[in-house]
C-alpha cells in the first residue's frame, strides 16, 4: 500500500507540471479568442518558464531565494500530500504555509509594490482560507474521515451532500487562481496599479519558481474539485474530468467578464457566499446526522 | 526551444507626443495581437527582456530610462520607437532635449517613423528577439568566464573579456551630473546665436571629464534602484 502511495506521489510530482503549465496557456489562449484575439501558442507558459531560467536572476536579498525555493517545495509537498491519499487537514494547512512563504518573500524585498501585493495576498488569504477548511470539514461529515484515500471509496459522491461547499470551495478558486474580479496580489493583466505585486521584485529563476509552484496549485485545486464526485465507481472518475474542465473554463469566462474589485467588496462577497452556501449545509447535515 | 520564444516588453515613454505610445499599444489590439509571439507588455523592469522607448529622452527622463535599463535583468535589448527616440525628431532643438535613447542607453534596434506603424514596430520587437538571443550566448560566455555577476552596475555592458573597457561604460559615463552638464551647455547654445559644431561637440567633451569620477555615482544609483 505504502508503495502504491509513493508511486502515485511520483506521478502526481512529474505529471502535475506538465498538467498544470498546459492548463495555464490553455487559459491563456481561451482568453485571447475571448477577446477575439488569436492568442500565443498552448506551449507559451513553457517557453516564458524557460527563458526565465535561461535569464539572469537579480535577487533583493538572498533570504528571497530561500522563501521562494520553500514555497516551492511546500505546494509540492501539499499535492503530493493529498494525491498520494494523505488527511485533508494537513493538506490545507500545508498549503497556507506555501502561501505565507510567498507572502514573506514579498515582504522581505522591501519594495513598495512587493509590500502592497504581500498585504493584499494576505487578505485573500483571509478570505479563502475559512472555506479550505470548511471544505475539510464538510468532506468529514459527508463520509466520516479526513483521510483522501478513504474519501474516493464511498458508495455515493460528496456533491450530494455538500453541494454548498461545492459552490463555496469553486468561489474561493476565483482567488485561489488568481483570476480577475479578486486578483488583488498579482494585477496579472498588463499596466495595473500594482505593477506585478508579490512578484515584482522576482526576476529570473526564482519568478520561473514561483510559476511552477503555481502549476502545482492549479493541479492541486482542480483535484479537490474533482474529489466531489469520485466514488468507488471507476466511471466517476470521468465526471470528475468533466467537472475540473467546467470549473476551469468558468473561471476563465469571470476573469474575462468582471473587472477587479476593492479588497473590501472581495471580503464581504466571499464571506457572504462562504456563510450562505457553506454554512447552510453544514447547519443542513448537523440537523439531517 | 529558445529564449526567443517569449520576450516580454517594457514601454517607456521618454517624452514624447504620446503617439508613438498609441502606436505601442495598438500592437496589443486584436488587429495586430502581438501575444500570439508570445510578447507581453509587462509593466516590470525586472520581468522585462526588451525596453521600448518613445520620445526624445530630456533632462528629468534620463536617469529613469538610465535605472530602468539597469533594472533589467540581462540578456536585454532596447528598442528605439519612432523618430523622436533614434535621434530627437521634431523636438530635437528643444533646450531640455538630449537627443534620442542612445544618448543615455545602448541601443539595439533602431524604428523610425512618426508615428512609428505597428507593423514596423512589431518587426522591429522581431529582430531585437535576434539580438536578445546572440546576447544570450555570449552572456553565457560570460558567465563562464566569470565576468558576469548580480552587479546591476557592471552587468549592462561588459559582457565578454573583450567588451570590457570602464570608459567606455554607459554607466560610468553619463551620471546625472554629465548629463546635467550636458544639458546646461545645451541651453547656452541655443540662448547665444552660435554655431552648430560647437553645439556637437560639446557632449563628448562632458562625457570624456565626468568618465573618471563617475563610478561611485553610479552605484549610488543602484542602491535606490533596489529599493523602487
Amino acid at each position: 500500500m505504502t508503495a502504491w502511495m509513493i508511486v502515485k506521489a511520483l506521478i502526481y510530482i512529474l505529471l502535475a507540471p506538465l498538467i498544470g503549465g498546459m492548463l495555464s496557456g490553455l487559459d491563456r489562449v481561451v482568453s485571447a479568442r475571448m477577446q477575439g484575439r488569436q492568442g500565443p501558442p498552448v506551449f507559451q507558459p513553457f517557453y516564458d518558464v524557460n527563458k526565465l531560467l535561461h535569464k539572469q536572476t537579480t535577487v533583493v536579498n538572498s533570504i528571497q531565494v530561500l522563501f521562494v525555493t520553500v514555497y516551492l517545495i511546500f505546494t509540492i509537498f501539499t499535492g503530493t500530500l493529498f494525491f498520494a491519499g494523505g488527511d485533508m487537514l494537513l493538506v490545507f494547512f500545508a498549503l497556507s504555509m506555501s502561501e505565507v512563504m510567498l507572502v514573506l518573500a514579498a515582504f522581505s524585498t522591501n519594495g513598495p509594490y512587493s509590500i502592497m501585493g504581500a498585504q493584499r495576498e494576505l487578505l485573500q488569504m483571509m478570505c479563502y482560507e475559512p472555506m479550505t477548511l470548511l471544505v475539510a470539514i464538510g468532506f468529514y461529515y459527508a463520509n466520516g474521515s479526513f483521510m483522501v484515500d478513504d474519501l474516493i471509496r464511498t458508495q455515493v459522491p460528496a456533491i450530494v451532500q455538500i453541494p454548498g461547499f461545492f459552490i463555496g470551495f469553486v468561489f474561493i478558486l476565483i482567488i485561489k487562481l488568481r483570476k480577475s474580479p479578486f486578483d488583488l496580489s498579482t494585477s496579472h493583466h498588463m499596466h495595473q496599479e500594482m505593477v506585478k505585486g508579490l512578484t515584482t521584485d522576482l526576476s529570473g529563476s526564482n519568478l520561473a519558481l514561483v510559476e511552477i509552484a503555481e502549476w502545482y496549485d492549479v493541479v492541486l485545486m482542480l483535484g479537490i474539485v474533482g474529489m466531489f464526485f469520485i466514488t468507488a465507481n471507476p466511471i466517476s472518475r470521468i465526471w470528475a474530468i468533466i467537472s475540473c474542465a467546467v470549473v476551469f473554463f468558468l473561471c476563465t469566462l469571470i476573469d474575462n467578464l468582471f473587472p477587479r474589485v476593492k479588497y473590501k467588496t472581495m471580503l464581504i462577497v466571499t464571506w457572504s457566499v462562504i456563510l450562505v452556501f457553506a454554512g447552510t449545509n453544514l447547519l443542513i447535515l448537523n440537523v439531517l446526522k | 526551444m529558445n529564449i526567443s520564444k517569449s520576450p516580454w516588453v517594457l514601454h517607456y515613454d521618454g517624452s514624447s507626443c504620446n503617439g508613438c505610445d498609441i502606436e505601442v499599444l495598438a500592437t496589443m489590439t486584436p488587429l495586430y495581437d502581438v501575444e500570439r509571439f508570445g510578447i507581453i507588455n509587462t509593466g516590470n523592469p525586472k520581468h522585462a527582456d526588451v525596453l521600448l522607448l518613445t520620445g526624445g529622452i530630456n533632462a528629468q527622463t534620463a536617469p529613469v530610462v538610465r535605472q530602468l535599463y539597469n533594472m533589467m535583468p540581462d540578456p536585454k535589448v532596447v528598442v528605439a520607437c519612432g523618430i523622436c527616440a533614434c535621434d530627437g525628431g521634431i523636438f530635437k532643438e528643444c533646450y531640455n532635449i538630449l537627443g534620442g535613447a542612445d544618448k543615455v542607453v545602448p541601443v539595439d534596434v533602431y524604428v523610425p517613423g512618426c508615428a512609428v506603424r505597428p507593423e514596423a514596430l512589431i518587426e522591429g520587437v522581431v529582430k531585437a528577439v535576434g539580438i536578445l538571443e546572440e546576447k544570450r550566448k555570449k552572456l553565457k560566455e560570460s558567465m563562464k568566464a566569470g565576468y558576469c555577476t548580480v552587479d546591476y552596475s557592471k552587468i549592462a555592458i561588459h559582457m565578454t573579456a573583450d567588451d570590457y573597457d570602464p570608459s567606455t561604460q554607459y554607466d560610468a559615463v553619463l551620471t546625472e551630473e554629465a548629463l546635467r552638464q550636458q544639458a546646461e551647455e545645451k541651453i547656452k547654445a541655443t540662448a547665444k546665436p552660435a554655431p552648430k559644431p560647437v553645439n556637437a561637440a560639446a557632449p563628448k567633451a562632458a562625457m570624456a571629464s565626468a568618465a573618471p569620477a563617475a563610478q561611485p555615482k553610479a552605484a549610488d544609483n543602484n542602491v535606490k534602484g533596489e529599493n523602487g
